[in-house]
Parts: structure tokens; C-alpha cells; sequence
């Protein structure tokens, strides 16, 4: 018994001089901080999530060149959620108990990141989301937009818009609103309509489509009939593309128009989108990329696009929301110097964040801050911001058909 | 509601027959597997989209006239298709559960077109998305035109082929009562192979058709499968000039409604028309 008691006592003092001995070298390498978050990597959003994914790898990359974050080196861990909301929320409990991230990232479109929110109401975790499209959805308290279209865009989107017009030199009288019922689309388009009526423009035709319409040619033969100054498309992705090219199949140009969220490449290849409007809060142009940082993303992104084979290599909403998402999250943890979710979200409720679209603050209703949108427009095959004027590109000035 | 123009009237007529011609050029190969061989081939949708990335491929990669695609990609489709019903035919699958497997082969093939074309929007430019003249004060566009005359043309002949020709005959004949044709020596396996071949061949002549006249992208597959099942049913199963011409109706009335109406209401016109026939002659459909 005393042989056994002898042997015991010698492996308990050997454990407790490897603990001992081992301590220092944990501390010199804590264990790295993971981020958790999910992206469309495959179905019909992948497309668009491949530049979230890019964007994500370039600052998880560049934070630890940095040193990390409060001293722990970042890992991200990303899910595919195939752009489907309801295994978005699968995959989101699945890192938060099974995986035990420290921290989320939100997803990429409006159903995922509504999917995530609610998983992370239920773990009181801070969601940082990149371009969430309605804003009076967003109701958790601890969920951050990086997408700064205000509290209210149905009202101030189109505020900005028609100021811009106002400034032309030929400003619409008549105006015909056509849009999609996609969720995000339609609300913008009858805050529209308020907002035109309010600045007395007169409206001469309203239509609505269903997502995923094949037929714009008698939609264009109505637009073509009511000879509108203005035709506001409340489009996404092609839509926009689809219906100028009805259009021209019947000779008519409108002589302004503007589109809600086109899809930023095709628009600016088609020779029929010539002056086309739209939004953005960044454009891979001077004044925005007189931010060092935003410069050097800039770069960066195009490169790593290009290598990646992405079909829009320059950097405008997505990869500058995207990005700005990481920065709001890097700034919310060294600011309230704590991994601990409540500390983040109280000091990101009470502090601004410098990002690459601007100075965002999360005061508001669902977190939600200043509208910084902008009206760009396709010149010379480019998206250049011409309003408002400050953030024009060097030239650039709104050009009518 | 205002009155619209006559112009804007006849300008959507025009748009919808033309829309109503592919639809009939989609349906008219669902509707001939259907009727005469008792299978459901949802996988249909599939080689239509399939045919049009090969045709966009074709076209903007290495350079080749979108038409001259047609000589090329249908006697392809003939092969895949006689190899699908090859295999198909072994497992001697019942209508039902023919929509099952060819709904399966559908997602795969979704999925391929994804990972070779990417889930992006793909747009054909070429030299004929410009072409249009003009008849009086109507616009008629080069390749929605192409797509009309192809699917008249194509529909008349096969009606011609399953009327006056042998083969056609034996066709009809194998969908009637297949033992009964085998007993007077129709080859019903080889027919099989042949019409599911012939099938796939029009799939690829719509598949150019849609590249001509749309934008793709892979998700867009199952956007066309209600109307064009509601144009299949409509125009009869099996029938060559039916499909066409509910393919027609339906265009056109889908048009109308976009013109005097919303455009948001134009989805329910072609189901209600379904709904109406279903109700009032029950035995056409």
C-alpha cells in the first residue's frame, strides 16, 4: 500500500511541475477568438455571398496581421447556409451550442440574417449584419446594421433621390412607378410614391410585378404610353436589365431612370443602361477612397476578385457593407475592451464607429442610424456617385438621356 | 382603370404570342413524353436550361452564331435524352414516380449548371438583340420572332409526322395500348428511345430559343414549370399543335392582363384558364 501511496504522490508531483512548467507558454498563445457566421457559399445567392466571403477572408487576414483582437488571433468559422433562411437558423445554433463560437458574424440577405437574428436573441449574442433590407424588422436590441440605409429609407431613400433630380437641369414633372413586390423593393417604391406627391410631381402610371416575371414587354408598351419624365423601377437583380432591354425592343429610352438595387455589374455592361440611377453607400472612387484604409481594401479586393474569378471585381454596397460589418464588430470589441456580448452592443449603442462608408452611430430605431445612401449613376460604363455633391466623383455630374 | 391605346393593346398581343410560342416550344416535348410514353419529365426544365448555357457557352466563349447552335446541340440532346429513357425504361417506372426521379434529375442538373456558369445572371448579347422592324406602328423583335417561327414550324411537322407517317401511327398506337402494338410488331422499346430522344432535341431548340430572348440563371428552371404544365394540360398530352396553341392563349391573355390591368395579376391567368377548362370540359384536359 505504502509502494502505491509513494508512486501516486510522485505522479501527482511530476502533473503539478508540468502545470506549473506549462502555464507561462499557454499564456504567451491564448486560444485563438472564433467567429461564427454562415454565407450563401451555394444556390442562387452564392454569387453575391462569394463577395462577402472574399471580404470576410481579406479583414480576418489583415486583423491579425495586426496582432488580433485584445491579444487573441482570430478564427473564422463560415457555414454554408445555401441561401436558405430556415437552415441559416440550423447552422446558427449549431455554432453558438455545438461549435461554442465566441462571437457571430451575421449572414448575407435579408431571410438569413431575420434566420440568425432570432438565434441570437435566444443566446443574447451581439449580430453584426451586412445588408439587411428592412429595417422596421429589425427588432432585437442587440443585432447592429452595417448597411447604413437609416431607420426610415422608404421616406429618406427617395428624399435623397428626388433632391437629386431636383438639382438637374431638366428636373421630371411626371413620373411613372413600376416595381417588384419583392419585400425589401416595394415598401421603398410606395414610400416613393409619398414622397413624389408630396413634391408635387405628377405620377402617370403605377404597376407592380411579381418576383421572377418573364414577360416586361407590355409592362415597357405601358411606360412607352404614359411618357414619364422619370420611371422609378422598384427592380432587383435583372429586373431592371430586363425590362430597359423590353424597351428598346419597342424604341423608347426613358429619359431618367432609376433602379432600386440592380445588379451592379450587368447594369453597367448594358448599352441600354446608359445614365441609369441607382444607390450606394461606396463607390471605388475619390472622395470614399481618400480613406487609406478603404484604399488599401480597395486594392486588395480587386486583386483577390480577380484571382477568385468573381464577375464584379470592384468593390460598391456589398463588399463596402460587408466590410464595414467587421469593422463595427472590431470596434465594438476593443471598445468595450471585452469579449462579453452585452459589453459590446451597450458600447456600440453609445458610440460611433469610423467604417469605410462613413461615421455610423446605432442610436436609433433597431439600432439603426444616419441614411447614408448616395444616388450613383452608370457613365462611361462606371457607377459614379453624383449626389450628394460632396461625395460626387471628381466630375461627375447628373446626366439626362 | 383607363382604356389602353390601341397601340399598347396591340404591342402586348404581339408580346404575348410571342411569349405564348415558347411556351408552346417548352411544352410541346413535356407534352409528347407525357401522352405517349406515361412519364412526368420534370428533368424537361432541366435540358431546356442546360441547352441554353450550352448555346450562351457556345456563343460567347468560342464564338459561334447562337442559330448554328441549333444544328449542333439537338442531335446532342437526342443522344442524352434516348440514354435517359435507356435508363429510365430498366427500372419500369410508374408515371408518379417518373416525376419523382426526373424532379431528382432536375436538381442535378441545376446544380451542375451552377457550378460551371455560376448561380450569377447570364445574358446572351449578341447581333440579333438589336434586330427588330417594324409593321406600321408595331415593333417586331429579330429573336422572339426566330423563337415563334421555330415553334409553328416544329409543331406543324411533328403534327404532320404523328398524322400522315408510319412512325407516327406506330406512335400513337404504343400510347393506346402498347401489347396490343407489340403484338402487330412495333418495336416499343426502340420508339420509346427514339421519342424521348426527339423530345430532348426540342428541349435544346427551346433552350436556344430562351438563351435568344432571356436572361439565365440556374434557379430559374422551376420558374417556368407552372405555366408551362398549365400550357401542357390545356393543350393535350401528347398533342403536337396543342401545346402551341394553349401556349398561345395563355401568352396573350397573360399580356392583355399586364396591359389593362396589373401586372402582378398575370401569374393567376394562366391557372384560372386551366381551372375554367378543368370545370367546363373536364374530358379536354
Amino acid at each position: 500500500m505504502k509502494f502505491f501511496t509513494r508512486i501516486l504522490s510522485v505522479v501527482a508531483a511530476a502533473a503539478s511541475a508540468a502545470i506549473f512548467l506549462a502555464a507561462p507558454a499557454a499564456a504567451q498563445a491564448p486560444a485563438p477568438l472564433r467567429i461564427g457566421s454562415t454565407l450563401a457559399l451555394t444556390g442562387p445567392l452564392s454569387a453575391t455571398a462569394m463577395t462577402h466571403k472574399l471580404v470576410g477572408e481579406i479583414y480576418v487576414e489583415q486583423l491579425n496581421a495586426r496582432g488580433g483582437l485584445l491579444g487573441r488571433k482570430v478564427e473564422w468559422l463560415v457555414k454554408d447556409d445555401q441561401s436558405k433562411p430556415e437552415l441559416a437558423r440550423t447552422m446558427y445554433e449549431q455554432l453558438v451550442t455545438s461549435d461554442k463560437v465566441d462571437l457571430l458574424m451575421g449572414p448575407y440577405a435579408t431571410g438569413a440574417i431575420l434566420s440568425a437574428m432570432g438565434v441570437a436573441q435566444r443566446y443574447n449574442k451581439v449580430l453584426v449584419h451586412h445588408t439587411f433590407g428592412i429595417p422596421s424588422l429589425a427588432k432585437y436590441e442587440m443585432a447592429f446594421p452595417a448597411w447604413s440605409l437609416g431607420s426610415d429609407p422608404g421616406t429618406t431613400v427617395p428624399n435623397t433621390v428626388f433632391d437629386a433630380l431636383a438639382s438637374s437641369s431638366k428636373p421630371p414633372k411626371t413620373v411613372a412607378f413600376v416595381t417588384s413586390k419583392f419585400p425589401s423593393i416595394h415598401f421603398m417604391t410606395l414610400g416613393a410614391r409619398e414622397v413624389a406627391k408630396k413634391l408635387g410631381l405628377q405620377e402617370v402610371l403605377f404597376l407592380e410585378w411579381d418576383f421572377g416575371n418573364r414577360d416586361f414587354g407590355p409592362i415597357a408598351a405601358r411606360v412607352k404610353d404614359a411618357k414619364p419624365d422619370l420611371v422609378w423601377m422598384g427592380d432587383i437583380g435583372l429586373e431592371g436589365n430586363m425590362l430597359l432591354d423590353a424597351m428598346k425592343k419597342i424604341d423608347y429610352a426613358p429619359p431618367l431612370h432609376f433602379h432600386t438595387y440592380p445588379a451592379p455589374g450587368p447594369m453597367t455592361k448594358s448599352p441600354d443602361a446608359k445614365n441609369a440611377l441607382s444607390l450606394t453607400i461606396f463607390e471605388e472612387h475619390a472622395p470614399f477612397t481618400d480613406n487609406p484604409v478603404a484604399a488599401e481594401f480597395v486594392k486588395v479586393f480587386n486583386e483577390r476578385a480577380t484571382k477568385a474569378g468573381l464577375p464584379d471585381t470592384s468593390v460598391e454596397v456589398q463588399a463596402a457593407a460587408s466590410y464595414s460589418a467587421w469593422q463595427i464588430l472590431e470596434a465594438g470589441v476593443r471598445g468595450a475592451n471585452s469579449f462579453d456580448d452585452k459589453a459590446i452592443a451597450a458600447w456600440l449603442r453609445k458610440n460611433r464607429v469610423d467604417t469605410i462608408q462613413g461615421r455610423v452611430r446605432f442610436d436609433g430605431p433597431g439600432n439603426y442610424g444616419d441614411d447614408l445612401m448616395k444616388v450613383k449613376q452608370v457613365q462611361n460604363g462606371k457607377w459614379k456617385v453624383i449626389w450628394p455633391t460632396q461625395f460626387a466623383a471628381p466630375g461627375a455630374k447628373l446626366q439626362v438621356n | 382603370m383607363s382604356m389602353p391605346s390601341f397601340n399598347l393593346l396591340a404591342q402586348s398581343i404581339l408580346s404575348g404570342i410571342f411569349i405564348g410560342g415558347l411556351y408552346g416550344l417548352i411544352g410541346l416535348g413535356l407534352g409528347l413524353t407525357w401522352g405517349l410514353l406515361r412519364q412526368i419529365n420534370l428533368a424537361h426544365f432541366g435540358l431546356v436550361f442546360l441547352a441554353a448555357y450550352m448555346s450562351y457557352h457556345m456563343a460567347t466563349v468560342w464564338g459561334f452564331d447562337p442559330l448554328v447552335t441549333l444544328l449542333i446541340l439537338p442531335p446532342l440532346f437526342f443522344l442524352f435524352g434516348a440514354g435517359m429513357q435507356w435508363v429510365l425504361s430498366r427500372f419500369a417506372i410508374s408515371p408518379f414516380n417518373s416525376l419523382l426521379v426526373t424532379f431528382g434529375i432536375t436538381v442535378v442538373m441545376e446544380s451542375v449548371i451552377q457550378a460551371i456558369w455560376t448561380a450569377d445572371f447570364r445574358r446572351l448579347e449578341t447581333h440579333y438583340n438589336d434586330q427588330k422592324f417594324t409593321i406600321g406602328s408595331l415593333y417586331v423583335p429579330v429573336p422572339e420572332l426566330v423563337t415563334l417561327v421555330l415553334s409553328v414550324t416544329i409543331s406543324v411537322l411533328i403534327w404532320a409526322a404523328m398524322r400522315y407517317t408510319d412512325l407516327g401511327k406506330a406512335l400513337r398506337a404504343m400510347a393506346e395500348d402498347g401489347p396490343i402494338a407489340a403484338a402487330f410488331g412495333i418495336n416499343q422499346k426502340g420508339m420509346s428511345l427514339m421519342l424521348a430522344g426527339i423530345c430532348a432535341a426540342l428541349a435544346a431548340v427551346a433552350g436556344i430559343c430562351l438563351a435568344l430572348t432571356f436572361t439565365l440563371t440556374p434557379s430559374q428552371i422551376f420558374a417556368w414549370v407552372g405555366v408551362v404544365f398549365a400550357v401542357v394540360m390545356l393543350g393535350g398530352l401528347g398533342s403536337a399543335l396543342g401545346p402551341l396553341v394553349a401556349g398561345i392563349i395563355i401568352g396573350v391573355s397573360e399580356a392583355i392582363t399586364m396591359a389593362v390591368a396589373a401586372p402582378s395579376w398575370a401569374p393567376i391567368v394562366s391557372f384560372s384558364l386551366l381551372i375554367v377548362m378543368l370545370l367546363f370540359r373536364p374530358g379536354k384536359v
